[in-house]
């Protein structure tokens, strides 16, 4: 296997809706970003792939508008994937471990404001059974948080303490659109939004996006100091009948952290896509992590959620700190579908 | 079924499907098969269409072709989108380009779509607007389907000025105009 790190993250200042400008006009200052960081240009990347989803567009082929940021001429080699952009992440590390690439810019973003989010997300779903009911994507989660809470593995407690503790650690991200919480007894006070779901254990709407860039060995090192090098990356799916499934476990997360060997070391800090409060428990779980963890000291998906780019920050959180040099391991979680249907979990580590 | 929405003007036979054939299941195969379901599915969007597309589409309702200008190749982009797709930079410097233009490439359409199309035949067409690095989309009318060509000059047809609006049906339509055609070689790179 070839050694290959993250080098370089930017993201956008996430907002609940970005009106005046397209896509390709707020993903454009998140690539310039990612070169800037490197002093490099799209003359030094063999490889671009991008995730990002029409229907959250509303546009068929949307991808390609932003591929106006990319300064894509002379032609360069390009992917995308409707999927978050960690799945982009995970093509370009098999593009790099193939040997045709020695170098990939990777972004993933949504506009998800001209759209209704929570139905939206409902096209996600099984065509004939259960899309043509338009069941939202707070509704299915509610499910899943049911099951939880009816089986003793949570209480609403427990979920808003979550949602707390992310949000008040978000004071310190400044790209993260919900900074601060009231007290969880203040939270739980609180209406329902869709039963046993309360607002605050729900994801923000954002519009936003992530860029980051891998290198492969020394040219990795010619870049930055501390590379955060990929040790173990694997995706994994659970059933998409949601009846089929046990909701309050993910067998998927699971496998993905055993294949991509998240056991093999003392783990600092973990960044998990759980875009709602009583997933975190089901993803730090199956991980396997210890209350020695510090997870999601960005604030996550509770104090941004751009879909499609939320995933890859989790990755590009945990790389920017074994860069800076704050933590040495680290893992990051992505996910996709409904109620963490499809997991990706990749171990990032530093040198020295 | 009746209400069934017309999916193409096609004449019969362009589009065919394959009858459902029932597979072979044992019991199940004499239960009269779902050959479809219909699903109806729409959503709405609050659709913006950007900082350039704005400045461009407003400048229609104002009968001007704004295009935006590449910082480093200085090539003109029309519509704007924002973007030197180039080199990846934001354009931000506005040029009128236009109002007449080249025709960089046409087709004769003979089957039209949507309740708008001109009565076919009729001429749609990239033109290029004096001043601009690429061609816009338009049809080009006023004139017999056979006689137009690479080269022709032509200008808009605005809409009248009750009807300007920040939209690209400003443009009624593209037409002909008495100039010599632009010769081939310097159309070369903008088609």
């Amino acid at each position: 296997m070839r050694d290959v790190a993250i080098v370089s993250v930017s993201q956008s200042d996430h907002v609940r809706a970005l009106p005046e400008r397209n896509e390709v006009e707020m993903v454009q200052p998140i690539i310039e970003g990612a070169f800037r960081n490197l002093g490099a240009s799209i003359s030094d990347i063999d490889f671009v792939c991008s995730g990002s989803s029409d229907y959250l567009a509303g546009q068929a082929f949307s991808f390609v508008m932003t591929l106006d940021a990319v300064g894509a001429f002379p032609p360069i080699v390009e992917s995308h994937v409707e999927m978050d952009g960690a799945w982009a992440l995970y093509e370009a590390w098999v593009k790099i471990q193939t040997g045709h690439a020695d170098t990939a810019l990777v972004y993933g973003y949504s506009k998800a404001s001209p759209g209704d989010l929570p139905r939206v997300m409902s096209r996600q779903l099984d065509p004939y059974y259960q899309a043509p009911l338009w069941p939202d994507s707070v509704a299915i989660a509610g499910l899943q948080a049911r099951a939880m809470i009816e089986s003793g593995k949570i209480t609403e407690a427990e979920m808003a303490a979550v949602a707390h503790r992310s949000r008040e650690a978000a004071r310190g991200n400044p790209h993260a659109q919900l900074q601060g919480s009231a007290p969880v007894e203040e939270l739980l006070a609180a209406p329902y939004l869709s039963d046993p779901l309360r607002r605050h254990d729900c994801p923000p709407i954002t519009d936003g996006g992530v860029a980051v860039i891998l290198a492969a060995g020394d040219r990795a090192r010619s870049w930055v100091d501390r590379p955060a090098w990929i040790r173990g990356i694997d995706h994994r799916v659970d059933s998409h009948n949601l009846g089929a499934r046990d909701l309050t476990v993910a067998p998927s997360v699971a496998l993905a952290a055993a294949k991509a060997g998240v056991a093999n070391g003392k783990v600092d800090v973990a960044e998990v896509y759980a875009p709602f409060s009583h997933q975190e428990k089901i993803v730090v779980d199956a991980l396997g992590l210890g209350d020695d963890v510090v997870v999601n000291p960005s604030g996550g998906a509770l104090a941004a959620n751009p879909v499609m780019g939320a995933g890859l920050i989790r990755l590009g959180e945990v790389a920017q700190r074994i860069m800076d040099g704050t933590a040495d391991r680290g893992v990051g979680h992505a996910t996709a579908g409904p109620c963490l249907q499809q997991n990706l979990v990749c171990v990032l580590e530093g040198e020295g | 079924m009746s209400d069934d929405r017309t999916i193409s003007r096609l004449p019969d036979g362009l589009w065919t499907q394959p009858e459902v054939s029932a597979p072979d299941l044992g019991d199940i195969g004499n239960i009269e098969p779902v050959q479809r379901i219909r699903v109806p599915a729409a959503m709405t969007y609050d659709y913006t269409p950007g900082e350039a597309p704005t400045r461009f589409l407003m400048g229609l309702a104002e009968k001007k072709i704004l295009g935006e200008k590449c910082p480093v190749t200085g090539d003109v982009y029309v519509p704007p989108r924002g973007m030197s797709p180039a080199v990846g930079l934001p354009t931000s410097e506005q040029v009128e380009v236009g109002p007449k233009g080249s025709i960089t490439s046409f087709c004769v359409v003979h089957i039209g779509f949507g309740v708008n199309a001109p009565p076919t035949p009729f001429v749609s067409a990239l033109v290029l607007p004096d001043g601009a690095a690429v061609s816009v989309y338009g049809t080009v009318l006023e004139i017999p389907h056979d006689q137009v060509r690479i080269g022709m000059r032509v200008e808009p047809v605005w809409a009248d000025d009750a009807d300007l609006a920040p939209s690209f049906e400003s443009i009624r339509h593209w037409r002909p105009i008495d100039e010599p055609d632009t010769p081939a070689e310097l159309l070369k790179g903008h088609m």
